[in-house]
């Protein structure tokens, strides 16, 4: 029977990945996400797992790979300066083809700068972030319970396409509690791969790696990681679409800032502005078509994001050309207002820029 | 006609791309031949650092995972704790282990990590071409330091084995030399006493081997290794820094 909780962001994450089989954490503190690592170091040796506190971030991403290439489920988060830190490792892991969680909970950069919920992560976490040619896969919840039931199934989908899976998260989302239902712990155990380096007993030896010195063969693995990728677009984009049939103001804002832009539409709708809003939740791969396709009415799209403009560039590719895009923004850990936000839906709806 | 010298089991019946009279190869062999007698080649997982022995998982015959620069004992530390019953060790040269890789090694022997490292300093950067290592003699010159290391501006040379037999976490640590027949002998006895006390979960263990790199040295290799003699050894002496309870002592 499934239980409904009161449970805070982050401890929601721990709980629902130790759910779906996780039982490998390695992690080093940062604010604002130090409940998923303090969470872990209690829950996972009571089912038998381990929580080890690395130490940097550096070492616990190595760590992942390590343990992703003996065959385990396994972990890491972070927020912002630390993820910077593993990109190192994530480029490695995504390069030697291993699956892994790695949570982000953004706040504000660039550098040290501050402990509040910001976006400004987006193209470090969608467009590589890492040297090299790939892709993470990643998520941008705007509930606790959203984030729950993607963790639930990240392992699932790192597995299939042998990459690191990444929740792209917030300080809100983070720290706020909000009622959650945890499904029930999936059924292990779950099946090694054939690439899984445990061992050479009766069989020939195995390596993981991501050197290839010989331009093709690298080439060949670029093409394959790219392929998973292609193969990811095709089932795993997820987005939520609210009134946007009629609407001639198309926001477009994922997570926290989703949450405020819903309410946005409801304000504009009650004044008689037709807005909608489009709910990117898989941002990588991003949902192109749902946007390309609702750009063909020629609404106005406007990104909200907490960041100087990330988002917008794919949202802009996506309408390619089709449609107008503007941009509303806010940095640092400022999180935008409703008020300020309806103000420029209302001069959007007001204007001319309707091709 | 009884047979007295053959290929290991664990090591690959294949020519590596080592230059001629490095020692990198006959660490490899050592490595192989402690990992046989032992009985653990199928429950043996290696881990390849980023350096001229980069690939040396093409040379053995058990599972390998090739790290990043420096973070072999990180990744060592996930497949460990992952795999208690597995035997993992790291491979790792000075550059690797002793610059970049600084923080995960000691690290690991804070945590008496129960894996088995084995460093090979050979004074320099192979690989990349002859930079100045950490390791590096004061007045040695390297592509970096063409004027010969100078003490006043990048320090003294790195002593790790020293340096880690501080380190509680530390079960067995020794420096030995590939440069003699009998010193081939003693580096052997020391690396498959570092995979025993991995076995028998003393704690984590490490063998620096003193090695040459002619290429980069610009020497031939029996120069390389008279060179290894006179001036490697007064620096970074061999011998066991540290023999834990539980851990015999090599006498
Ligand atoms: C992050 C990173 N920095 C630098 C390099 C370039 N690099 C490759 S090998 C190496 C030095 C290796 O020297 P050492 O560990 O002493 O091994 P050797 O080649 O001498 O056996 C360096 C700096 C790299 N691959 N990755
Ligand atoms: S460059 Fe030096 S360390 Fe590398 S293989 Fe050649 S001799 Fe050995």
């Amino acid at each position: 029977m499934a239980e409904r909780k009161l449970f805070k962001g982050n401890e929601a994450v721990a709980e629902a990945a130790v759910r779906a089989g996780c039982r490998f954490f390695f992690g080093y503190p940062i604010t604002p996400q130090n409940e998923i690592p303090e969470y872990m170091s209690r829950r996972l040796p009571e089912v038998g797992g381990v929580f080890l506190q690395a130490e940097s971030e550096v070492a616990a991403i190595n760590m992942v790979y390590g343990a992703a290439g003996a065959g385990a489920r396994v972990m890491t988060s972070s927020s912002s300066p630390g993820i910077s830190l593993k990109q190192e490792g994530l480029s490695y892991i995504a390069g030697a083809e291993l699956p892994c969680l790695v949570v982000n909970m953004v706040r504000g950069g660039p550098g040290l700068g501050g402990i509040q919920p910001a976006q400004s992560d987006y193209f470090q976490a969608v467009k590589g972030g890492g040297h090299g040619d790939y892709h993470l896969i990643v998520f941008g919840p705007a509930s606790v319970q959203e984030m729950v039931d993607l963790v639930m199934g990240s392992f699932d989908i790192a597995e299939k396409y042998r990459t690191p899976v990444m929740i792209l998260g917030d300080g809100i989302i983070g720290q706020m509690m909000e009622p959650v239902e945890f499904p029930e712990p999936l059924p292990g155990p779950f099946p090694k791969g054939d690439w899984v380096t445990d061992g050479a007993r009766g069989r020939a030896p195995r390596v993981i790696n991501s050197l290839s010195l010989h331009a093709d063969k690298l080439f060949e693995r670029n093409l394959r990681i790219a392929a998973r990728f292609e193969e990811a677009k095709k089932n795993e984009v997820r987005v939520e679409t609210i009134a946007c049939e009629d609407a001639d103001v198309v926001l477009v804002a994922y997570g926290t800032t989703a949450r405020i832009c819903k309410s946005v539409v409801d304000r504009a709708r009650a004044e008689g502005i037709r807005a909608g809003l489009v709910r990117p939740i898989s941002l990588s791969p991003f949902p192109e078509k749902t946007i390309f396709d609702l750009a063909a009415r020629k609404p106005v799209f406007l990104a909200v994001e907490m960041s100087q403009g990330q988002m917008v560039e794919d949202v802009r590719l996506s309408v390619n050309g089709r449609a107008d895009v503007r941009f509303y923004g806010t940095s640092g850990g400022v999180i935008p207002s409703a008020s300020a936000i309806l103000d420029k839906v209302r001069e959007l709806a007001r204007s001319e820029v309707r091709a | 006609m009884k047979q007295v010298f053959s290929i290991p089991e664990s090591l690959a019946p294949r020519l590596t791309h080592y230059c001629p009279g490095c020692t990198h190869g006959i660490i490899h062999r050592l490595i192989a031949e402690a990992v046989d007698e032992l009985g653990v080649r199928e429950r043996t997982i290696g881990i390849a650092p980023v350096g001229c022995s980069v690939l040396a998982y093409d040379y053995f015959q058990f599972d390998m995972q090739q790290a990043a620069h420096g973070r072999a004992p990180a990744v060592a530390t996930g497949i460990k704790r992952v795999l208690p019953d597995a035997v993992v060790f790291t491979y790792q040269g000075d550059g690797d282990l002793a610059s970049i890789g600084t923080a995960e090694i000691v690290h690991a022997a804070m945590r008496s990590e129960k894996i088995t490292v084995v460093f090979v300093n050979n004074a320099i950067y192979g690989m990349t071409g002859g930079q100045m290592a950490p390791t590096t003699l004061v007045n040695q010159k390297t592509t970096t330091s063409p004027y010969g290391r100078r003490e006043s501006h990048a320090g003294k040379p790195i002593r790790v084995s020293e340096m880690l037999a501080t380190i509680p976490g530390a079960a067995y640590i020794a420096r030995v030399a590939l440069n003699s027949p009998a010193n081939v002998g003693r580096a052997k006895r020391a690396i498959k006493k570092a995979f025993e006390v991995q076995l028998a979960g003393l704690g984590f263990a490490m063998v620096e081997c003193l090695s040459t790199c002619p290429t980069n040295w610009g020497m031939a290799p029996h120069e390389a290794m008279k060179w290894l003699e006179a001036n490697m050894i007064p620096y970074f002496p061999l011998g066991e820094f540290r023999t834990a309870e539980g851990v015999a002592s090599n006498g």
